[in-house]
């Protein structure tokens, strides 16, 4: 228990903190553009030239096969079913996985559940130590991003709040073939209109290469990830 | 944890800093393989890339952009992310910095949990908490191993590369009581998992930096690979976020832009594992009470130099330190400062109002490697030569009249105004080479200052008759006679004498 031993800085008063600096930005500005601002920030950010690919090319089943390839790579699990056939295919997934428990984010289709096997717990406040004693999570996806192998999680839009995704060792995320684009400029124009709800960009499960660079995967999230892509 | 802010205020001198370490074997072999490791991945991902060079360009112009309108989009930020149920902080310097956050921070576990932050480092954050009673838990791995260690980081972005894994077990052995614990990197990262997880769970504030802070709305993004970020960010009641006043982008569209650049030149990825963005404080989700503060530390100085002000367009990749071939061979500590590497010297002297780190704005062959890989396109050789411009003019005037370099040069400038003096400076520069041409026929040391030179390199002796003189010496053309080549330069043309 540490009581407060505030260090002896003089007090300063945090309004003038502000006015100065922004007067030092100001002034320095003043100082070295060489042009002064005659445009608005408005119009400047909008003259900023973007030459660079801002639109996909591929077609819907090369787009797919690409985020595929690439979760692959991040070692992450993917599996593809037809919209009739999602509950088996997670039933399988899980059944292969070994999870009876899975939380549920409250955006899950309630067709894609199985019937039996696997208990599904809704998200009524629980304790993170709740969340902690499941074996896995199943949520959905607002975008997904091909080139990157990204799933784009926008927590009011896919009904579940961080933590959910963060605290079980287990992520299966279900993908909808028509929300995965192929470039990030795609993903992020798509993420826009929820720009700002929390969002959160999970690209194959955590990971780190602090010790000699060699990639370990799972270091804090789940630690493993599975997809699942609606065609 | 070392007292980072003291052993920072001591004069700095890179080749004094740099000497023990170019013989620390172990250390060498660690940062070069680090390095090598990521610049391949680096190399791979940016060559996939065919609008690469109009993503850096546009990163390039954002970043000035957003420099030209500062004061707008700095008062836009604070007034979306007060809206949003955020506080806004401004801070002149690093103290004002940390009382801030040392009021804040203040809770009954007397901890708080951190992400990696080069800014927190900057300010001695860490310091400053333990001086105040509260205990700082660094949760990346690498953070974490560089704390255990009582060490300080060596890289933007893989902070303790300097270590391999069983270094890193040793400490880890030691600081968690595990004698049985492995030394590959999967056991080392599940022992870390499972010491943090607690910490995680039991501590109700969390501090983090911040990779962008976007006007439009008020909301910040992090970036990073382990998930610890996102405990930080989601678990804790309070969170309190430290950002230099750089680190503004005008748009959330701005990300398409960034993140894409960000992760392929900082690790190699087409994109890190995780990214988190949130905007103040969300009603059931995360930390219901949010803190940013803004960090100026003379980065307003910076900004007033038009030369050098770019140098703030930075969006900490560390692509540049692992280009370079200094910081190769040396690793971050020689510099001495939180941010090393090419990017460390240009920031550090002028974070430091020139007054520290002189030597950094030499610490480098201007080889250019930095500017190429850098996504923002910082072009770090001409900053680092307008500061050594700066270094010498902050002299005192006399010190700078009397400067040995400064007196060669106006000795060699009145020898090259007059062709005269140029010819007998060269005749007797023939003379006085002599007794230094070694049998080998090259010049091998050089006395007193001159022998800064040939400390490293060998040099060619001065030759007997320069190309001026052979060309003089021959016989016309018009007499009929065959010209004759000068005895010692065969067929390559004759070397002129250099100045």
């Amino acid at each position: 228990m540490a009581e407060a031993r505030v260090p002896d800085v003089p007090a300063t008063d945090p309004l003038s903190a502000r006015s100065e600096i922004l007067a030092r930005i100001r002034s320095a500005n003043r100082a070295s553009i060489s042009d002064a601002r005659t445009l608005s920030a408005e119009e400047a950010w909008q003259r900023i030239p973007r030459n660079y690919r801002d639109a996909g090319l591929l077609t819907e089943s090369d787009r797919i096969e690409l985020f595929t390839e690439r979760l692959r790579e991040y070692g992450a699990g993917v599996s593809s079913s037809q919209p009739a056939q999602v509950a088996d295919t997670i039933a399988e997934i899980l059944r292969k996985r070994n999870k009876q428990t899975m939380l549920l984010s409250s955006g899950v289709d309630p067709n894609w559940l199985p019937q039996d096997g696997v208990r599904f717990v809704a998200d009524n406040e629980l304790s993170y130590a709740e969340m902690e004693a499941c074996d896995g999570v199943l949520t959905g996806c607002t975008v997904a991003i091909a080139v990157t192998g990204t799933l784009a999680l926008c927590h009011e839009s896919i009904r579940g709040r961080r933590a959910l995704t963060l605290l079980p060792d287990y992520h299966l995320c279900v993908v909808e073939a028509a929300t995965i684009v192929e470039t990030v400029p795609e993903g992020m124009r798509a993420l826009e209109p929820h720009r700002t709800q929390p969002i959160t960009l999970i690209s194959g499960p955590s990971a780190t290469a602090d010790i000699e660079m060699t990639r370990i995967q799972g270091v804090h999230g789940p630690r493993v990830l599975d997809v699942v892509i609606v065609v | 944890m070392a007292p980072t802010s003291e052993r920072e205020r001591q004069p700095l001198d890179f080749p004094s800093a740099a000497l023990p370490l170019l013989h620390d074997a172990q250390l060498r072999g660690n940062v070069r393989h680090a390095t090598d490791v990521i610049q391949g991945k680096r190399f791979r991902v940016v060559a996939e890339m065919p609008d690469w060079q109009s993503l850096r360009e546009a990163g390039r112009q954002v970043r000035a952009h957003t420099l030209d309108y500062l004061d707008v989009y700095l008062e836009q930020f604070e007034q979306r992310c007060t809206a949003a149920g955020g506080h806004v902080h401004w801070a002149r310097d690093t103290a004002e910095a940390n009382r801030i956050v040392l009021q804040l921070a203040q809770n009954p576990t007397g901890r708080v949990i951190k992400i990696k932050s080069m800014t927190t480092e900057e300010t001695g954050l860490n310091h400053a908490l333990e001086a105040a009673g509260i205990q700082p838990i660094e949760t990346d791995l690498a953070e974490l191993i560089v704390q255990l260690g009582h060490d300080k980081p060596s890289h933007i972005v893989a902070p303790a590369l300097h270590k391999n894994r069983h270094q890193v077990r040793e400490l880890f052995v030691r600081a968690m009581n595990l004698p049985d614990l492995g030394d590959r990197p999967e056991d080392l990262a599940e022992a870390a998992r499972v010491y943090l997880r607690q910490q995680f769970l039991s501590t109700p504030v969390a501090i983090s930096g911040a990779n962008f802070l976007i006007a439009e709305t008020g909301g910040v993004c992090i970036v990073e690979s382990e998930g610890n970020g996102r405990m930080c960010l989601t678990l804790p009641q309070k969170l309190i976020s430290f950002a230099g006043i750089d680190k503004i982008i005008p748009r959330f569209s701005d990300l398409e832009v960034m993140l894409q650049l960000l992760p392929r030149s900082a690790t190699g990825e087409r994109m890190n594992p995780y990214n988190s963005v949130w905007t103040g404080v969300h009603p059931g989700d995360g930390p219901q009470e949010f803190h940013v503060v803004l960090l100026d530390n003379r980065r307003t100085e910076v900004l007033r130099d038009p030369e050098a002000r770019e140098t703030l367009q930075c969006i900490r990749c560390g692509a540049c330190q692992n280009a370079c071939p200094v910081y190769r061979q040396t690793g971050g500590h020689a510099y001495g400062s939180v941010y090393a590497g090419p990017i460390g010297a240009i920031l550090t002297p002028q974070l430091a109002l020139m007054e520290r780190g002189q030597s950094l704005p030499y610490a480098s062959t201007l080889c250019g490697a930095c500017y190429e890989v850098c996504p923002v396109k910082i072009n770090i050789p001409e900053i680092l030569i307008h500061l050594r411009g700066r270094v010498v003019t902050g002299r005192p005037s006399y010190l700078r009249a009397l400067h040995p370099e400064a007196m060669m040069m106006r000795g060699m400038q009145w020898m090259f105004l007059s062709e005269t003096r140029f010819r007998l400076a060269q005749r007797f520069g023939r003379i006085a080479q002599r007794p230094w041409i070694r049998r080998s026929g090259w010049i091998e040391r050089l006395p007193s200052i001159l022998g800064g030179w040939t400390r490293t390199r060998d040099l060619r002796p001065l030759p007997q008759q320069s190309f001026r003189e052979w060309f003089q010496a021959r016989p016309s053309a018009s007499t009929g006679s065959h010209s004759t080549l000068p005895p010692q330069v065969s067929s390559e043309p004759p070397e002129v004498p250099h100045g």
